[in-house]
């Protein structure tokens, strides 16, 4: 279909208009208001000692969450592809539940689960304490980023095959040594591209995390916590500030994103 | 939600001879369903345990009360206009990167997938400063149902353009050739020809931003609010919990995720109906999956 010159230029001013007003001004506008006032006013806000500590938490979420997921993910991948088992399909279903669920509906479950009456109740009341606090928020990351590094390692598994692995298996090398000198060298670009979509979802989770945190300044906030409170307070200048940090990040992630994809695809 | 490993002609690890740590030997599966178990299962069966625990005639109480009930229903109405508005949308701009030509498209393309990055906290305190009271446009949308409707179009809208895209760009263009020379019209061609081919795509990628939207809490929490008439059903389950009813909380959460659930199966048998008709080639199933993996941002 070749478009006649007059419904080109319909469709690109559809098409790119609602882009503008839905994506491109929204942008511009978190750099503008950020810096409405200077650069002095939102710089205070982040490296006030509430908004560096949301981001020291950030940090410390991604620090264990994206870890955790990455090994899970390789090796529940590995399982997937590589090993033929009835529980397969129960495997792959459970993955897929973190995006069936609404981040909400994950904070709730936490808080059933290690809240008072709960079936892990006891772990609290032998002193880890897990609600209102950084483990019960650790779990919430963990939980919503969990399918990422699988879901992108799965298909990157699938095409490599299994002719370099026989190979090597065939010259006498050992199961850690045929993953880490033939398996993860070929699926690398494809975790890279599950760990920073993790990250990315990690540094960004808000509802589960508002729930199991209770976000109290200086001790169970986030950044993204940190923006609602500061909103909340009325300083828009400190939830700009915090915002362009997490912004700023998205960028770095998309840029990220861009780069592997031409990788893998390379 | 690829096709499932166990459909493809892959011989496994142990029947080819193949050493990989862990498989073959019944720990690697054991600690994969632990890890599920711990960090997914468990907390949703509390969820389920909580919504029943009062019987099920409570559980249907809390599901149909006012408020509830009436969260579900802006929910799924504000759902179902963003679907369709992101459909048109998502498709006329999938059109644009594939088949046009214009300054600044890479670009588009790499922007394409911000919310997907972008913290969904951020994107409703941008989208309320924009739309909000003190729009510099004059848009005031803040706290209407309009609002739901726009940050839920943020969040959904690379779902249809990432889905649809691949479909456009593997099509075979000699189809639509020989419709042009046999005397048909560009409309006759969308309709005929290139509609029914980009169906799959255009079915999973709103089944998909239909599912991310009902659970959507982030973006609409600051920017729609939470008056009587903006309370999406997210919205009305933090404030159960909040409250401290969470049984009510339990059983709301329940219909959402059976609703989402329902709304991934669909997505599996598309993807299945397309893989079977080759409607497109195994590239739709890798960049799909991408898709699924993008969530990213956080809600």
């Amino acid at each position: 279909m070749s478009a006649n010159p007059a419904s080109r230029w319909g469709l690109r001013f559809l098409g790119l208009g609602y882009l503008t007003l839905l994506l491109l001004i929204p942008l511009v506008m978190i750099f503008y208001k950020t810096f409405e006032d200077g650069i002095g006013p939102p710089l205070d806000a982040v490296t006030s000692p509430d908004g560096l500590h949301a981001l020291k938490l950030s940090l410390i979420m991604v620090a264990i969450a994206v870890p955790l997921n990455t090994i899970f993910g390789i090796g529940c991948a590995l399982l997937l592809v590589r090993h033929k088992s009835r529980l397969n399909p129960v495997i792959d279903a459970v993955i897929n539940l973190p995006f069936a669920v609404s981040p909400v509906v994950i904070g709730l479950s936490l808080f059933l689960l290690y809240g008072v009456g709960g079936w892990f109740a006891f772990v609290s009341e032998e002193g880890l304490k897990i609600l209102f606090a950084v483990p019960g928020m650790v779990l919430a990351s963990i939980f919503v980023s969990l399918p990422f590094v699988v879901r992108e390692t799965v298909p990157v598994l699938q095409e490599i095959g299994t002719d370099q692995e026989q190979a090597a298996s065939t010259l006498g090398a050992n199961g850690w040594q045929t993953f880490w000198k033939v398996t993860l060298p070929s699926i690398r670009w494809g975790v890279a591209y599950g760990v920073v979509l993790t990250t990315a979802r990690v540094l960004g989770e808000f509802g589960a995390v508002t729930i199991v945190s209770g976000s109290i300044s200086g001790q169970t906030q986030t950044l993204p916590l940190f923006v609602e409170k500061q909103y909340q307070n009325f300083n828009q200048t400190g939830a700009y500030g915090a915002s362009l940090v997490l912004a700023l990040l998205a960028l770095v992630t998309l840029f990220g994103m861009n780069l592997l994809k031409r990788k893998e695809d390379a | 939600m690829e096709a499932h490993p166990a459909n493809l002609p892959a011989p496994t690890a142990s029947r080819a001879g193949i050493r990989l740590p862990g498989i073959g030997t019944g720990v690697g599966g054991g600690m994969v369903m632990l890890y599920l178990s711990i960090i997914v299962l468990l907390p949703l069966a509390a969820v389920a345990s909580e919504a029943f625990s009062l019987g099920i005639g409570h559980f249907w109480e809390q599901v149909t009360s006012p408020l509830a009930k009436k969260s579900l229903e802006l929910t799924v109405v504000c759902s179902l206009i963003v679907v369709v508005l992101n459909g048109i949308f998502g498709t006329i701009l999938a059109w644009l990167l594939v088949r046009d030509e214009f300054p600044g498209k890479s670009l588009i393309n790499a922007v394409i997938d911000l919310p997907f990055a972008l913290p969904t906290i951020v994107a409703s305190l941008v989208l309320l400063t924009l739309y909000g009271n003190d729009s510099p446009i004059g848009i005031h949308l803040a706290s209407t149902r309009a609002a739901v409707v726009v940050a839920l179009m943020f969040v959904t809208l690379p779902f249809v353009v990432r889905a649809v895209q691949p479909l456009l760009l593997e099509m075979d263009r000699e189809m639509e050739a020989a419709a042009a020379s046999l005397g048909a019209g560009n409309f006759t061609i969308f309709r005929r020809i290139i509609f029914p081919n980009l169906l799959p795509g255009l079915g999973a990628g709103v089944a998909l931003a239909f599912a991310r939207a009902l659970g959507e809490f982030g973006s609409v929490l600051l920017f729609a609010g939470g008056l009587p008439d903006t309370t999406v059903t997210s919205v009305f389950i933090r404030n159960q919990v909040e409250s401290n009813n969470l049984a009510g909380a339990s059983a709301v959460s329940m219909v959402l995720l059976f609703a989402s659930l329902l709304l991934l199966g669909c997505v599996s048998l598309i993807q299945r109906w397309a893989i079977r008709h080759d409607r497109s080639s195994s590239e739709f199933i890798p960049t799909l999956a991408k898709d699924v993996g993008g969530h990213g941002g956080g809600n």
